[in-house]
């Protein structure tokens, strides 16, 4: 099918709800990135959601190879990837903002229109986040080996863990 | 604080009491209902929920319960094991606010620790491992900040929040991320409402970053004219910065809802008059009522009262009718599961018990 606005193949085929009747639209990559880019503005001025921020995402820039490409990233510390993030909207751990850093600046851009913290700090424990990650990958590491039966490694990285954690800041 | 989860005589008294909230003593309280703010928090040492295995979980939960919750600095807390309660009771503290929908019915280990005035609840493993939530009657952001500020650094005193110094608090959710914290003013918009400018008002709120919900947060119906107004960004403005941006607009929105109001005086007095004695007759008098008719009748009502069209009613009764009429409360209050029938049935009762009180013919009598 050719699209209806010129003569390349038609991708995007789109049912418009707006109107009375719903309407069917075929259009090429470029006349859907334009038709859609034009409804949005007209729709609404209202801040995006997380799934609005990345509907726009793919249209102003990715192609549907590069977000299968993407989706294929996982975090090496909670094993999330970030096909997994993008269909449920919640990151798996703290080190997820850093393993996909380059996805995430735009997206936090686009919700928030800012990338940087202002205001209020932990007063008691310094931002030090590397033990913490550690023992999150850790005690993934752990329960993969005892899945897959390595029960030697499993209690290696128990001692580890156990390690870490009597390392950290007394109980009160 | 108890080590058992509080599932016996000190949650019933939650149902026999009502929250500081709702007692209807606030500045703006005609229309301002409460001030509300949260904060998301995570353990640097644990994945966010979403990766959490069971057993994560648990250990968040019980070291949090434990090293956390016992603080000194915490006052009185009355401590719920969500997972182990009845639906009706995860509804109940839904519907006193003291709860998510999200923590009532996700699974796995979570709890909910409650000051006992209701002021603040701290959730654990809702979508975040810690959401601290402080709850104050009318307009009272600055105060509300003030404290829920000190629990969170007397929580943070104990346990390793995790912190980015870019990115500010880590949130499972990149719409919490930087100061977590998410501040909603419920306001009661009724003459907005009948005049029709609500959804003006809403649009232009929009456009400065602020978000519209229901009186049960996402995705729920405006019911009984109930709105929160709530910022949308959490990343790269302080946290004052962000309460002032929902300060700043209250007052505009009660300016106008006071001008729908006079409107409304001057123009057809007779139809408010009418409307809002009608709504009152019909609260005294049904047998059986549902509670979307409750609630919008309650929202004439209370109306009413401010404007001093129904004189023999107080505020922080109508309040505490706007809750204790949800079908939760009902149950917990009659002390037994009723179906919707006898729901509606029972809220009728209830109803009438409580503002029927000045016309029964024993008090009349005796005055």
């Amino acid at each position: 099918m050719k699209c209806q606005n010129c003569e390349k193949p038609a991708t995007f085929h789109i049912t418009e709800l707006t109107e009375e009747e719903p309407s069917e639209l075929h259009l090429c990559e470029d006349h859907a990135r334009e038709y859609l880019s034009t409804t949005e503005a007209f729709e609404s001025e209202a801040p995006p959601s997380l799934a609005g921020a990345f509907a726009q995402q793919l249209k102003v820039g990715q192609t549907a190879e590069e977000l299968a490409r993407l989706d294929q990233q996982s975090c090496p510390v909670c094993g999330i990837t970030f096909y997994e993030f993008r269909n449920h909207g919640r990151l798996g751990c703290p080190h997820d903002y850093i393993a996909f850093a380059s996805e995430l600046e735009p997206l936090l851009l686009n919700i928030h229109g800012e990338t940087e913290h202002e205001g209020k700090q932990p007063i008691h424990h310094a931002p030090d986040e590397a033990d913490g990650l550690e023992l999150i990958r850790l005690r993934r590491e752990m329960r993969e080996a005892i899945e897959s039966e390595e029960y030697e490694k499993a209690s290696e990285l128990r001692d580890l863990i156990r390690n870490i954690e009597g390392g950290q800041t007394p109980e009160n | 604080m108890n080590d058992e989860s509080d599932t016996g005589p000190r949650f019933d008294q939650l149902t026999s009491q009502c929250g500081e909230w709702l007692r209807g003593s606030g500045p703006e309280s005609d229309i301002v209902i409460s001030s509300r703010i949260r904060l998301a928090r995570n353990l640097a040492d644990f994945p966010f929920i979403r990766r959490c295995t069971d057993h994560d979980r648990t250990a968040i939960e019980s070291s949090l319960h434990n090293k956390l919750l016992q603080s000194d600095d915490l006052a009185d807390l009355i401590y719920v094991d969500v997972g182990q309660l009845e639906t009706v009771d995860r509804q109940f503290l839904v519907e006193r606010q003291l709860i998510s929908r999200e923590l009532a019915d996700s699974d796995g280990a979570r709890s909910v620790a409650i000051d006992s005035r209701e002021q603040f609840s701290l959730m654990v493993n809702e979508e975040d491992h810690l959401r601290i939530q402080l709850m104050k009657s009318g307009l009272d952001l600055d105060n509300a900040w003030k404290q829920i500020n000190a629990i969170d650094d007397a929580i943070e005193s104990r346990v390793k929040y995790a912190f980015d110094k870019r990115l500010g608090y880590l949130t499972a959710c990149p719409t919490n991320v930087g100061t977590g914290m998410r501040v909603s003013v419920m306001l009661h918009l009724p003459a907005l409402v009948i005049t029709r400018q609500i959804d003006k008002v809403f649009r232009s709120l929009q456009k400065i970053s602020l978000a519209v919900r229901g009186l049960y947060g996402e995705g729920s119906q405006a019911m009984g004219d109930f709105y929160q107004i709530s910022n949308q960004i959490t990343l790269g403005r302080s946290e004052v910065s962000l309460i002032e941006q929902v300060a700043d607009v209250v007052p505009v929105l009660i300016e106008y809802e006071r001008r729908a109001r006079d409107f409304l005086v001057n123009e057809s007095h007779n139809d408010l008059h009418d409307r809002v004695s009608r709504a009152y007759g019909i609260l005294c008098t049904a047998q059986t009522i549902s509670s979307e008719e409750t609630m919008h009748l309650l929202s004439s009502v209370r109306m009413g009262v401010n404007l001093g069209l129904i004189d023999d009613l107080e505020i922080p009764t109508l309040n505490q009718l706007f809750i204790h009429t949800q079908p939760a409360h009902l149950q917990k209050i009659h002390g037994a599961n009723l179906d919707t029938a006898d729901r509606n049935a029972e809220r009728a009762i209830y109803l009438r018990r409580h503002l029927g009180k000045g016309k029964r013919p024993d008090e009349l009598e005796n005055n």
